[in-house]
């Protein structure tokens, strides 16, 4: 039912069209000259007063705020290069300082080391050479005594067996035929007794 | 009942008959939409530009920007030379502009959809680029009509074909504008009284359409002044810098 009522109501529209496109052939307003001088007259009114007011007022101040705003950004890209480049400046700087400062820490270090390590060498070497003749020395002693022993255990020996001889026999033995029995077994035996 | 199409180009008079000497020049509703639209971009332009902010506001962006698109576009169509003339050539683009757009509010008057207006600011431009052409070269502008590269038996049928193109611009350039504006506006109001004739059953289509056409002649309208402004550049060009 929808559809035949849009069907009808759509041509009768075209009817109705027809007669707007009649009405529309019966002119322009637009040819008719009646209004045209007053149109002519207020369009030069308005454009001229319009044109006068934005070129000598509105203009040059939107020109200018936007010469400004330019002038200004340009200043503080300009301001902001400068600081980076004088922290950059700095910043190389410091760097360079801090490589310096090491360089010469690690110089006093190495100095330091090799001082003490001369130090500790000669305080070493004074050591040493104390060592070598202490050592020396009791060698020294050792071979002297060494060199004495056998004459001492020859006497110590001579000694005891005079006196175990008197304990035994109850008589005195004669010191030198004693010593002669000594050097004698000593000489014959000395190497296994003394291991030279 | 629907309208005929064209009452809404039609002019009356507001107000008493104005008349100066032999001359009408009562105040029309045209009339009030000139004083408007010119009333309109004054303000806006003036808010625009009355503080300076680094960071601008909304109505500040707003004339800014308006400047920076038509300076660009005057620099790259027309070149430097064209600085003295960014004036004009802003007002004629915001007055246009604003009449175009002023005409898309329902029950207003479209001022450029009328054929004498846009002849009248097509005219003044077709003198003033002819006069600014011979005040820079002299009868040396001449030239403009022979272009170089021709062969001279063409070189007559050349000239007149030149001279006839040249003579039209005014002409081409009123009627453009005019047409497309009535053109715009008769087509919204058939449109329109469809969706009054069809009714509740049958008006949705047409109104889906008027819907679609309306933002069509936004468009149409900003393209409107877009063109008029660009195609004034061109021929300052051709006026400015002679290329043939």
């Amino acid at each position: 039912m929808f559809k035949k009522l849009f069907l009808y109501s759509l041509i009768a529209n075209f009817f109705f069209a027809k007669k707007i496109f009649a009405a529309k052939s019966g002119g322009m307003p637009q040819l008719d000259p009646e209004f045209w001088i007053s149109q002519i007259f207020w369009l030069v009114l308005t454009f001229g007063v319009l044109y006068i007011v934005l070129s000598k007022l509105i203009l040059p101040k939107i020109s200018a705020n936007l010469e400004l705003r330019k002038s200004q950004i340009q200043e503080n890209i300009e301001a902001a290069e400068k600081q980076r480049e004088s922290s950059e400046a700095k910043l190389k700087e410091f760097d360079g300082i801090i490589l310096k400062s090491k360089i010469e820490a690690k110089n006093i270090f190495k100095d330091s080391r090799e001082k003490v390590i001369k130090n500790i060498n000669s305080k070493k070497e004074i050591l040493d050479n104390q060592i070598d003749d202490e050592i020396k020395k009791a060698e020294v002693e050792i071979d002297t005594l060494r060199q004495s022993a056998p004459e001492k255990i020859n006497k110590i020996a001579v000694v005891t067996s005079a006196e175990i001889l008197k304990k035994l026999i109850g008589a005195e033995v004669n010191n030198s035929s004693i010593s002669a029995i000594v050097d004698d077994l000593v000489k014959k035996n000395g190497d296994k007794y003394y291991g030279h | 009942m629907a309208a005929n199409p064209m009452t809404q180009f039609e002019v009356y008079r507001i107000g008493p008959e104005i008349k100066v000497g032999a001359f009408d020049i009562s105040f029309t509703n045209a009339s009030l939409f000139m004083v408007i639209s010119s009333l309109a971009i004054l303000i806006i332009f003036n808010l625009g530009s009355k503080k300076n902010s680094i960071l601008p506001n909304k109505i500040q962006l707003l004339a800014e920007l308006s400047y920076s698109f038509v300076s660009k576009m005057i620099s790259d169509t027309a070149g430097s030379k064209a600085k003295p003339y960014f004036s004009f050539i802003f007002s004629l683009f915001m007055f246009v502009l604003f009449c175009n757009m002023f005409g898309m509010i329902p029950y207003t008057f479209t001022v450029t959809s009328h054929i004498i207006v846009t002849f009248i600011l097509a005219a003044f431009i077709f003198i003033g680029v002819t006069v600014i052409g011979f005040i820079k070269h002299g009868f040396g502008y001449l030239k403009l009509f022979v272009p170089s590269g021709v062969p001279i038996v063409l070189l007559p049928l050349i000239v007149v074909i030149e001279i006839i193109s040249y003579l039209s611009r005014p002409i081409s350039l009123s009627v453009r504008l005019f047409a497309n504006m009535m053109a715009g506006h008769t087509m919204m109001k058939v449109f329109g009284g469809f969706v009054v004739s069809l009714g509740i059953v049958g008006g949705w289509l047409p109104l889906s359409f008027s819907v679609a056409l309306t933002g069509l002649e936004i468009l149409v309208a900003f393209l409107q002044a877009y063109v008029f402004a660009i195609l004034t550049c061109i021929y300052l060009n051709d006026a400015l810098n002679l290329h043939h």
